[in-house]
């Protein structure tokens, strides 16, 4: 090696792989794909956890019958937030902060298209937080009229209103930012020959709701701020004694709501559709029907709002439309679940921690699947609305569903991005320990809400006593068990076995074609896709 | 009513599939199930319900049968070579279909039952719901009879914070209520649902009845109960801190005792109306000129401030706390304040009439006015508001 040669290799070096900045700096002006996807997980795995803490005020209230620990109101502040935090706080990030990691090494782009406005999107959301959980120090307390903030009964909210609707303004700006960036690096960043018909179904899913998030995010900031004028500027979009119609919202709210739920599960599925194939060491049964179905769903997302207010009294009419319409979802979903058990069917299954979450997640979000069916029959539905089989119908769709899928995820990423590998016994540990105690904690509340008992209530009549003493003891099971997934994933940071660039035995995608862990920088040169 | 021929097929195809006895009773002392309940629709809903939940437990044994099989047999441990398959057409084709089919099977009996829950045509008699933070009003439009539906008292006094009184002790803890709507059995009773303040949401698990209580909507139902008996459920729409407080109790008599309890119910209220009318007729002096009567009136100020404190807790203490000091900034504190230690006419008519655009509710149609008129008395004399007011029902009644 020449003298020169090795100067103009060293000048390349500086160049081209020069590390992050040091120190906090690093972080708050940050615009490498990878360190934002890192503060994202990181900012969600702490609104999980204080997500977490305000569901185990609830269900320590719900332990037994009789109030022994907290006032009705905060109880009502308690599950408000809880929501809030792990609707816009914990799942959603999270997925943001995988499609930040991933999609740029999945599509062989060297960051995201638009790497100033990703900072950006990031750094809204804490200040958003902030804003919201500073509520709970307020004068009359957090905003407690339910995630959904149904007029009237929100705009009896105290001093927390404005900082509420702020607050919301400002999670749907991160929100819109971060999917303008991810539509903008899927369409212009693929590497030659990644047509969108070869790329992972994770891209796919994401692409797709990343449509869905500006379709929907303005409809719900556009909702939140006739609220706010409602209630500081005199008008009466929603007030009955103003001429105005308090079921307006409701419709806004779920012609955002019903997506919304998409949008947390759709990125899941993408995940989940990349760990079976990989530990089933074989390909991805029916690709293009995934796909197909995938956009069947968010568009079918958008005609089916009003299944969540079948009690509201809309016209015969109405009602079977919604019905009809709600009920079609299965089939694409139906779809779904299907090429994923032919996907596992006659490979060679091992189960390591992400497929191990991975099959958790098809068995538990097709319950939480079934008992949306179920929900779709506006008759029956008269019965389960609002009761505590809504309760564990959305939770399991959301826990062992989106949550389940997000931490598949981490385990599957985690020494691509490490370096190292998790200690594999204590990740199989936390898998079980989280499937049987989630199961604990939400299967029993089908029997509450079949039984009779109303969601968001303090106190119950004695007869619901022993199902809600079981899902208590499973919460706090399962609550406690997400501090060992802190801890493996802490461990996995700081040192572990040595990660391959394949990490797993026959995984598929360019992200496994990146030393591990990933350089700061990868694909300055776009790779040759076949 | 005779079950549709769509009902019998699809029990005639799950019997035999999976020895399902869609008939069998729920296990009601584990209470796993919905009720049946004990209306002919109710019937209907229980079953669509034990339906669709056949449906879903066949299919989930045959997928998850499957992935079974194929998690036991097909793992690399067992020493499994991957197949390559990765698309067919012609099961993408099945798994498609067959889905369409089902639910098109399982969407006909539901809208069949749907319409006729919604047919609220040729009612007997018809009650107006108007739901109130936290109580029901049932008003019986036929009879001009009407009147608030409230949590008992022991399950009040029960459910406080620290109450130190077992739920277990107390009888339909949270389901009982001092006025319960009463219906006749047979009779085909359509309601007119609304609400005075924030949404709620009247639920009857028994009638499959469960219906939004929204301000400036009616909304119909209607229900026709065969069997005499209590019929308990709650509030089911988020409606503010006391939502888990505010029961829904029906009682269905028999058309002779209900008829006698109509009688009883008329009676009061003619008679309410003649104490009233007389009281304004006798003596319609300037109401401003009562307070200074003080000494002339039946009622001292502590008779009124004992009846008053109870009252207080009842209707005003959930928000504005016992103690008076409120909740800020929404529940004003009364302890101090310029309204309840100021002018007497202004405090009569926020209690009155509300305060419209906040959660101060209009207590002039809930409460008569000898209630009023304690609770009014307790509010000016209590927690250091002592502004020695004594305030008479016909001030009340002047002031309405």
């Amino acid at each position: 090696m020449s003298t020169a040669e090795h100067h103009a290799g060293d000048h390349a070096h500086d160049h081209h792989d020069h590390g992050p900045a040091k120190g906090i700096m690093r972080w708050l002006t940050t615009t490498n794909h990878k360190d934002i996807g890192t503060m994202y997980l990181v900012f969600s795995l702490i609104m999980f956890l204080t997500g977490g803490t305000m569901a185990l005020v609830i269900r320590a209230e719900l332990f037994q019958p009789g109030l022994q620990l907290v006032d009705p109101a905060f109880f009502n502040q308690m599950t408000t937030m809880h929501a809030l935090i792990m609707v816009f706080g914990a799942v959603m990030p999270a997925t943001v902060g995988l499609a930040n990691w991933m999609i740029p090494m999945m599509v062989g782009a060297p960051d995201m298209a638009l790497p100033r406005m990703n900072n950006w999107s990031f750094w809204i959301l804490p200040v958003a937080f902030t804003l919201l959980i500073s509520t709970l120090f307020m004068p009359g307390g957090a905003p407690a009229a339910g995630w959904t903030m149904y007029p009237p009964l929100v705009q009896q909210t105290g001093s927390a209103f404005p900082f509420m609707v702020f607050a919301v303004h400002l999670m749907g700006a991160s929100s819109i930012m971060g999917a303008i960036n991810i539509i903008v690096t899927i369409m212009n960043m693929r590497a030659p020959g990644m047509t969108l018909l070869k790329m992972p179904l994770f891209v796919w899913t994401w692409l797709i709701t990343a449509y869905l998030l500006i379709a929907v995010m303005p409809v719900l900031a556009g909702g939140v701020t006739m609220l706010l004028t409602d209630q500081f500027f005199g008008t009466t979009f929603f007030r009955a004694e103003g001429g105005g119609d308090p079921v307006l919202f409701q419709h806004i709210f779920w012609f955002f709501g019903h997506p919304e739920v998409y949008i947390m599960i759709l990125p899941a599925f993408g995940i989940i559709s990349e760990i079976i194939p990989t530990f089933s060491r074989k390909p991805l049964f029916g690709y293009e029907s995934m796909v197909y179905a995938t956009a069947s769903i968010a568009f079918l997302s958008f005609i089916v709002w009003a299944h969540h207010m079948f009690t509201v009294g809309m016209p015969l009419a109405g009602e079977l439309f919604f019905m009809f319409s709600t009920m079609l979802i299965a089939v694409p979903t139906g779809v779904k679940v299907f090429n994923w058990i032919s996907t596992m069917w006659r490979g060679a299954m091992t189960f390591e921690t992400p497929m191990l979450f991975a099959i958790a997640f098809v068995i538990l979000f097709t319950i939480g699947g079934f008992s949306g069916l179920m929900l779709a029959i506006a008759p029956a539905d008269f019965q389960y609305h609002d009761s505590y089989f809504v309760v564990a119908h959305f939770h399991y769709v959301l826990v062992p569903g989106a949550v389940f899928a997000i931490m598949a995820g981490v385990y599957y990423w985690l020494p691509k991005w490490t370096g190292h590998m998790y200690d594999e016994k204590l990740g199989k540990l936390h898998f079980w320990l989280s499937t049987i105690s989630v199961n604990v904690l939400f299967f029993p509340q089908h029997f509450l809400g079949l039984a009779g008992m109303p969601r968001r209530i303090p106190d119950y009549n004695t007869q619901f006593a022993d199902f809600n003493m079981i899902s208590s003891i499973g919460a706090f099971v399962f609550g406690f068990s997400q501090l060992m997934f802190v801890y493996i994933v802490w461990r996995c940071v700081r040192g572990g076995e040595p990660a391959s660039s394949k990490v797993w035995e026959s995984p598929r995608g360019l992200e496994w074609t990146v030393p591990s862990p990933a350089p700061y920088h990868t694909f300055e040169t776009a790779p040759e896709v076949k | 009513m005779s079950e549709s021929k769509w009902m019998q097929l699809w029990r005639s195809l799950l019997g035999a599939g999976l020895g399902l006895g869609l008939a069998a009773p729920a296990a009601a002392d584990w209470a796993l199930n919905m009720p049946r309940g004990v209306t002919a629709i109710s019937n209907e809903v229980y079953d669509l319900h034990m339906l669709i939940l056949g449906i879903c437990c066949l299919i989930a044994v045959v997928v998850f049968g499957v992935m079974i099989v194929s998690i036991i047999l097909h793992r690399k441990s067992r020493g499994a070579e991957p197949a390559q398959f990765h698309h067919s057409t012609k099961a993408e084709i099945i798994w498609t279909v067959i889905p369409i089919l089902i639910l098109v099977g399982m969407a006909i009996p539901a809208a069949e039952t749907l319409v006729k829950m919604e047919d609220t045509r040729n009612a007997d008699i018809t009650v107006k719901i108007t739901g109130y933070q936290w109580k029901w009003r049932y008003d019986y439009l036929d009879d001009d009879v009407g009147f608030f539906s409230t949590l008992d008292r022991a399950s009040n006094a029960a459910r406080q914070l620290d109450s130190g009184i077992r739920p277990t002790e107390v009888e339909n803890y949270l389901l009982e209520v001092d006025n319960p709507l009463v219906v006749p059995v047979g009779a085909k009773v359509r309601l007119l649902i609304t609400a005075a303040d924030v949404l709620h949401a009247w639920w009857m698990p028994d009638f499959a009845i469960k219906k939004d209580a929204i301000p400036g909507y009616v909304n119909e139902a209607w229900f026709r109960v065969d069997k005499a008996g209590t019929y308990r459920g709650q509030c089911a729409e988020l409606c503010g801190r006391d939502h888990g407080f505010m029961p829904v109790v029906v009682v269905a008599k028999d058309p002779a005792d209900y008829a006698q309890w109509m009688a009883d119910q008329r009676r009061e209220a003619g008679l309410e109306t003649e104490r009233a009318e007389a009281v304004v007729a006798a003596d319609p002096a300037p109401a401003a000129m009562r307070v200074e009567m003080v000494e002339q009136n039946e009622r001292g100020i502590d008779d009124l401030v004992a009846m008053g404190e109870s009252l207080y807790r009842e209707h005003c203490g959930a928000c504005h706390q016992p103690d008076g000091q409120g909740m800020a900034p929404v529940f004003p504190a009364l302890a101090g304040s310029p309204v309840v230690t100021g002018d007497l006419s202004e405090h009569v008519g926020v209690v009155l009439k509300g305060r419209p655009g906040t959660a101060m509710a209009p207590f002039g149609p809930q409460l008569d006015d000898l209630q009023l008129a304690a609770i009014v008395t307790y509010q000016r004399n209590a927690w250091g508001n002592d502004t020695g007011d004594v305030v008479q029902p016909d001030y009340i009644a002047a002031a309405r």
